[in-house]
């Protein structure tokens, strides 16, 4: 697993409170990992300040799984 | 009227986390007056308060993983994890967590705060001035919006009768429990959780009622002795925080599913000073007012009144006023009565004091033992022939008992509890 992959499902799991294991590449915050619109927010908040990233907020709206967050900060940086 | 009942009871105080644990403790004269340690005090006048001890809930202590998610937690305000610990008490104290949809419909809640999320909106403040608006957190509104205690308590248990928040500086909880019981004498609601929380012990908090010159700043090397109504030598309330919260209880529901009945809401009395922002006209014709309505809604005479927990919060000038409109509301009957503040042992908790101290009648009817004023020493003007139980907690047969709140802005409740023949 690459760095970026850990230092995310790390947040994942801090901000949401869900187990480790549940935080797979395909899970998505809302259906699978019990987060609420306000919940999305600040996880995206929380890579852009892990990462220093800028994530605007139409792309932002599309990080809907661990996957896409991962790719939208490799592509980043 | 529909009757109304307490059947559940929840604390979280300076003194300890739990009912039973903080009212032990208050009985036993202790304090939970303390030296500030967990944030700078240095340039603070005032460098003590009342917080509530951190530790293992078996112990009386507070920790607020017991209470709300570590994930949670991070969403609501302090004062929000405090009224959700004491709502959790009060309602497992009852008994009441129907899953019923009518059930459901017919309980509401009524939690308020003096000032609510004080430290989040601090904290807030800096984030935008410092790192700027896309810095700020999306729960930073409902973290510190004062009705969100309502809220959260209504989403944690699916109760969705009334759903209502008071906010009246530090005759919050008085109101709370005062308008709860009347929306269920009115018949919106069968069951209500009401009380009060407040968690304003930060440097902004103790920096903005110094300003204000309401704060005892003569005993910061000696924080039990601070506290203390109707002394000499009082020179000012000491910062609290903490929460209460009741289970108020149609009677004829609470009798037919078997409830605990600690006491009877027989009074409700409001009334404002329309004279200044945060002091009382030196007649107290507005608590005079507000405990008169109380005993007038009550159908009882004040010679009905065996205990009354006072507002008296060690200032000044409030604690005297408060003792002669007490003077001139019961007259000859003042001898007959015990009237103690129990701020002297926990501060002044603000929003949450009046549903605190109506918890304190409440275990005072049913324990018949009224709670200590401490640190009364040398009692001020005005004392004379009248029982302020200072020191040590007595046991005399408690069958009513008024409690008094004054706010800022000159807004006043008085409640009376009664026991249920």
């Amino acid at each position: 697993m690459s760095d970026v992959a850990e230092r995310v499902k790390k947040i994942v799991v801090e901000h949401l409170g869900v187990d480790e294991a549940k935080v797979t590449d395909d899970a998505k915050f809302i259906d699978d990992l019990g987060a609420d619109s306000l919940d999305t927010v600040e996880l995206v908040m929380a890579f852009e300040e892990e990462f220093g990233c800028e994530i605007p907020d139409d792309v932002a709206e599309k990080i809907t799984t661990v996957k896409d967050a991962i790719d939208f900060i490799q592509d980043a940086s | 009227m529909r009757r109304v009942v307490v059947t559940g009871l929840g604390l979280v105080t300076p003194l300890a986390t739990g009912v039973e644990q903080t009212w032990q403790r208050l009985l036993a004269g202790e304090s939970g007056i303390r030296a500030i340690q967990n944030f700078d005090v240095s340039d603070l006048p005032s460098k003590i308060a009342g917080q509530p001890p951190q530790g293992e809930t078996a112990d009386g202590g507070f920790n607020a993983n017991d209470w709300v998610s570590t994930k949670d937690q991070r969403k609501v305000d302090r004062f929000i994890v405090y009224g959700m610990a004491a709502a959790q008490q009060a309602i497992e104290n009852a008994g009441w967590t129907p899953t019923d949809e009518e059930s459901l419909d017919r309980t509401g809640v009524l939690m308020g705060s003096g000032i609510g999320g004080l430290e989040t909106i601090c904290e807030g403040a800096v984030t935008v001035h410092e790192r700027g608006p896309r810095r700020l957190s999306p729960f930073f509104i409902p973290a510190a919006l004062i009705n969100l205690l309502s809220g959260q308590v209504s989403i944690k248990y699916g109760f969705r009768g009334p759903n209502h928040a008071v906010v009246t500086a530090c005759s919050t909880g008085a109101h709370a429990i005062g308008d709860a019981a009347r929306l269920i004498q009115w018949d919106d609601a069968d069951v209500m959780v009401a009380g009060g929380a407040e968690a304003a012990v930060g440097r902004i908090g103790i920096a903005g009622f110094s300003a204000s010159r309401a704060l005892s700043t003569s005993y910061n090397d000696t924080p039990q002795k601070a506290s203390r109504p109707w002394d000499r030598g009082r020179d000012g309330f000491v910062m609290g925080e903490g929460a209460g919260a009741v289970v108020l209880e149609e009677y004829e529901h609470a009798r037919k599913r078997g409830a605990t009945i600690y006491a009877e809401i027989v009074g409700y009395g409001l009334s404002g000073d329309a004279h200044h922002i945060t002091a009382p006209p030196e007649d107290g014709n507005g608590g005079f007012r507000a405990m008169g309505a109380a005993l007038k809604r009550a159908g009882l005479a004040p010679s009905d009144i065996d205990y009354i927990n006072a507002h008296g919060t060690s200032t000044p000038v409030g604690d005297e006023i408060e003792l002669s409109a007490v003077r001139r509301l019961f007259g000859d009957d003042v001898s007959g009565l015990a009237m103690s503040s129990t701020k002297s042992a926990i501060g002044h908790l603000l929003g949450a004091a009046g549903a605190v101290e109506a918890i304190f009648c409440t275990l005072a009817i049913r324990d018949s033992v009224v709670p200590p004023t401490l640190n009364l020493e040398d009692p001020c003007a005005g004392a004379d022939g009248v029982d302020l139980v200072p020191h040590q907690a007595q046991q005399r047969s408690v069958r009513r008992a008024l409690s008094n709140s004054f706010g800022f802005g000159g807004t006043n409740a008085s409640l009376v509890l009664a026991a249920v023949e």
